[in-house]
């Protein structure tokens, strides 16, 4: 691939937010990374890594919807609205990170983004440049999910990654997903601080004396740290995904309960400006950018949310106004494709100015760092051989990220389909998931990098049509609702052998319409239909879905070219949409 | 250990009135002498209450009056419930000369989850995990100084999404 450093050297530039006055931070004659020195403290953020060590491809979404109060309003802008929201120049290296526009074309002029070598670079870069003593690295979670390697070994190869990386506070989402005692034993292996502010013990849990970081409010982790930076005092209040029993298998945290939880994480807010004086606060989220951006207008004294969850790339922080002043929301993106930096300008007891980048993390124009190449490599050598297995050619494009499907999960949805004989296939609408360029092998990891979850098990069962609309609906609104409160922050699940039309605008009930059988019948309520899916909430026995793709790609039978199936309604002139579904 | 006692045995006493209810947690701290406050609340099961099929009908047939929102009265609920079976939905209030408070599910077969005597002197606190078949407006009523007063909120029960 070739490296033509001049287009990196020419793009626009990620905008930053100063008060509410968007700048260009780098001008034409800067280096990419060449930042403007600002403020006392610099605060590095990385979050929804998804475990990817080495640098990859994603595709950011082309359908991205925003309904109701979140209509056109970051994040729910894709392609060329999102570029003109944000100043970004077509054609640019940022256009190509931050869009999916053009992306084939684009990914071969710029290359991967990402690796853990490479952000280890940037991140010792900026620090340096900041100054010792005056920067923090947090991580957001889902550091420790996401491939072959991080699922095989239970995360414990992210948290030798995270330590010398030097992440000094993260919270957590799939990190839950290994069970409590996989969890506290990469927390001991961890040397920087887990925070969650909103996970506490159920009642049984409680009255049974099950471990707490406080028993007395039941709080199972420790909920914030207060960080000396640049001479101030900072604190960082961690806040776990609020949903992770719903989303997840229940029978990965049996003893803890979630939730928002923001009217303690206001007393908590007020406990550290009030008692301990502190001269900032940081909010640590894993919510969701919706739900961050509603929370940040109910709680009072956060100058900075730091988010992910929803793996959106926005460049500048959105201010939010309340009741007590204005607090600056931020969403960092995916896959370790971008570092964000937030320099503050802090003074006795506030934050007097930010400045805001979202860098991209081009690895091609990254030096990787020897030490982490080295641990990389360590870490993976004893799967090396298994994940390297090539089992298949990509036939087209491969990505997964978009509100309602994506042509990697039509080729799970094929394999399910396929190799377990079923009429209908459900597979779920995650948010991770790396892309593969046409022509690319498919290797092992490649599928992994798709299916690694600690409930990987197929199934095969019968659901009446009712049922299977029901199900749908209740995911849809999951998206859909237009409180954001109640939304879990997926994406839709995606359907093979089965055409339906949307409305997201609708109300839960009413979106879902005129499902349709690949032979062209519709859907009857009240017949049976043989499903296949995987990532059950409830225990499944089957095999694990990536043999189930792996074996359907080994037999190469002929790519299903077929469009997906879903048609929208209600949502023409919407900017979260470009192009297909 | 007398003290205990005396809570323990009210508390039974008002599970025992209260009917119908699917878990207690607790009722706040029960002061001493409660026996004639006990007596004086001790109306009959309210079976004609348990059978109605709407809010609108609960209320009237639990309280013949109508209820007013207020945001005096403070619920506690989730937005999504983790467990529809258990859902922890608490309720507390500044109200003065509370007498009962109630729990209705709109969308369960039946409307009204529990009531609670509350007699006076005690701390108007109840905290109780309810059922619920579906997605739901939940209502909290609370009735103080002879007028009704309460607190609505939605309590979403999933099948389960994906997370990002």
């Amino acid at each position: 691939m070739t490296i033509r450093r001049r287009d990196f050297l020419t793009l626009a530039g990620a905008a930053t937010l100063s008060g509410s006055l968007p700048r260009l931070a780098r001008g034409a004659d800067n280096g990419v990374y060449d930042l403007e020195r600002f403020g006392n403290a610099r605060i590095l953020h990385i979050t929804d890594t998804h475990a990817q060590l080495r640098p990859v491809f994603f595709r950011e979404p082309s359908v991205n919807l925003g309904v109701g109060p979140m209509q056109g309003n970051p994040p729910h802008l894709v392609g060329r609205a999102f570029l003109d929201r944000f100043g970004i120049r077509p054609d640019s290296a940022d256009a190509y990170a931050f869009t999916c526009l053009e992306f084939e074309k684009a990914a071969s002029r710029f290359g991967k983004l990402g690796g853990f070598a490479h952000l280890k670079t940037l991140i010792d870069r900026m620090r340096s440049e900041a100054g010792s003593g005056r920067t923090l690295l947090l991580d957001g979670g889902d550091l420790w999910q996401g491939t072959g390697l991080a699922n095989t070994m239970r995360g414990v190869d992210m948290v030798e990654a995270a330590n010398l990386l030097g992440i000094e506070a993260m919270t957590g989402h799939w990190e839950f997903t290994y069970g409590e005692k996989a969890l506290r034993a990469n927390l001991e292996r961890f040397k920087g601080e887990f925070l969650a502010q909103n996970v506490y013990l159920t009642e049984e849990a409680a009255f049974n004396d099950a471990k707490a970081f406080d028993p007395a409010s039941g709080r199972v982790f420790k909920p914030s740290v207060i960080k000396e930076i640049g001479g101030h005092r900072v604190a960082v209040i961690g806040q776990a995904f609020p949903y992770v029993p719903i989303a997840h298998p229940k029978r990965f945290t049996p003893d803890w309960k979630f939730g928002i939880r923001d009217e303690e994480l206001q007393k908590l807010v007020d406990t550290h400006r009030n008692t301990d004086k502190v001269d900032a606060v940081v909010l640590l989220s894993h919510n969701g950018m919706d739900v961050d951006l509603k929370l940040a207008s109910r709680v009072t004294g956060i100058d900075v949310i730091l988010g992910g969850h929803t793996h959106d790339a926005v460049p500048q922080p959105i201010a939010v106004t309340n009741t007590g002043g204005t607090t600056l929301v931020t969403n960092a993106g995916s896959n370790g494709k971008f570092l964000a930096v937030l320099d503050l300008e802090i003074g006795k007891g506030k934050v007097k100015d930010v400045r805001y980048r979202l860098l991209p993390v081009f690895s091609e124009l990254l030096k990787p760092d020897p030490a982490m190449l080295a641990l990389i490599d360590e870490i993976r050598e004893p799967q090396a051989v298994a994940l390297s297995e090539k089992v298949g050619v990509a036939d087209r494009l491969l990505y997964r990220r978009g509100n309602f499907s994506g042509s990697m999960d039509q080729l799970i949805c094929d394999a399910l389909l396929g190799e377990l004989n079923a009429e209908i296939a459900l597979s779920p609408g995650f948010r991770w998931g790396t892309t593969v360029l046409a022509g690319q092998p498919l290797t092992m990891e490649d599928v992994m990098a798709q299916t690694a979850v600690t409930y990987p098990e197929t199934y095969v069962q019968t659901m009446t049509g009712g049922q299977i609309k029901d199900v749908l609906e209740d995911i849809c609104d999951n998206l859909f609702n237009t409180d954001p409160y109640y939304q879990q922050g997926g994406d839709m699940v995606r359907i093979g052998g089965l055409a339906y039309t949307c409305t997201p605008t609708e109300t839960v009930g009413n979106r879902i319409s005129e499902l349709k059988l690949d032979n062209g019948r519709a859907l009857e309520a009240d017949k049976h239909y043989r499903v296949a899916g995987w990532a059950s909430v409830n225990e499944q026995t089957g095999v694990p879905v990536w043999d189930v793709v792996a074996r359907h790609l080994r037999s190469g039978k002929p790519p299903n070219r077929s469009p997906p199936g879903v048609t929208l309604k209600g949502v023409e002139g919407n900017p979260g949409i470009a192009g297909q579904a | 250990m007398n003290k205990i006692d005396v809570g323990f045995s009210a508390t039974r006493r008002l599970i025992l009135q209260g009917a119908g209810a699917v878990a207690l947690i607790g009722l706040g701290n029960l002061p001493f002498g409660l026996t004639p406050a006990l007596a004086a609340a001790n109306d009959k099961y309210p079976e004609e209450a348990f059978k109605q099929k709407s809010d609108a009908d609960v209320i009237k047939t639990l309280y013949g009056k109508t209820a007013e929102p207020s945001d005096k009265v403070k619920m506690d609920a989730p937005e999504i419930a983790e467990n529809g079976a258990v859902v922890p939905i608490s309720v507390s209030t500044s109200l003065a000369d509370v007498t009962s408070v109630a729990f209705l599910v709109s969308e369960n077969p039946n409307v009204l989850i529990a009531k609670y005597n509350i007699p006076a002197g005690t701390l108007p606190s109840v905290a109780n995990r309810i059922k619920m078949a579906k997605t739901s407006n939940v209502t909290v009523l609370v009735e103080a100084g002879g007028k009704l007063y309460s607190a609505s909120k939605e309590v979403k029960v999933t099948v389960g999404g994906c997370g990002g």
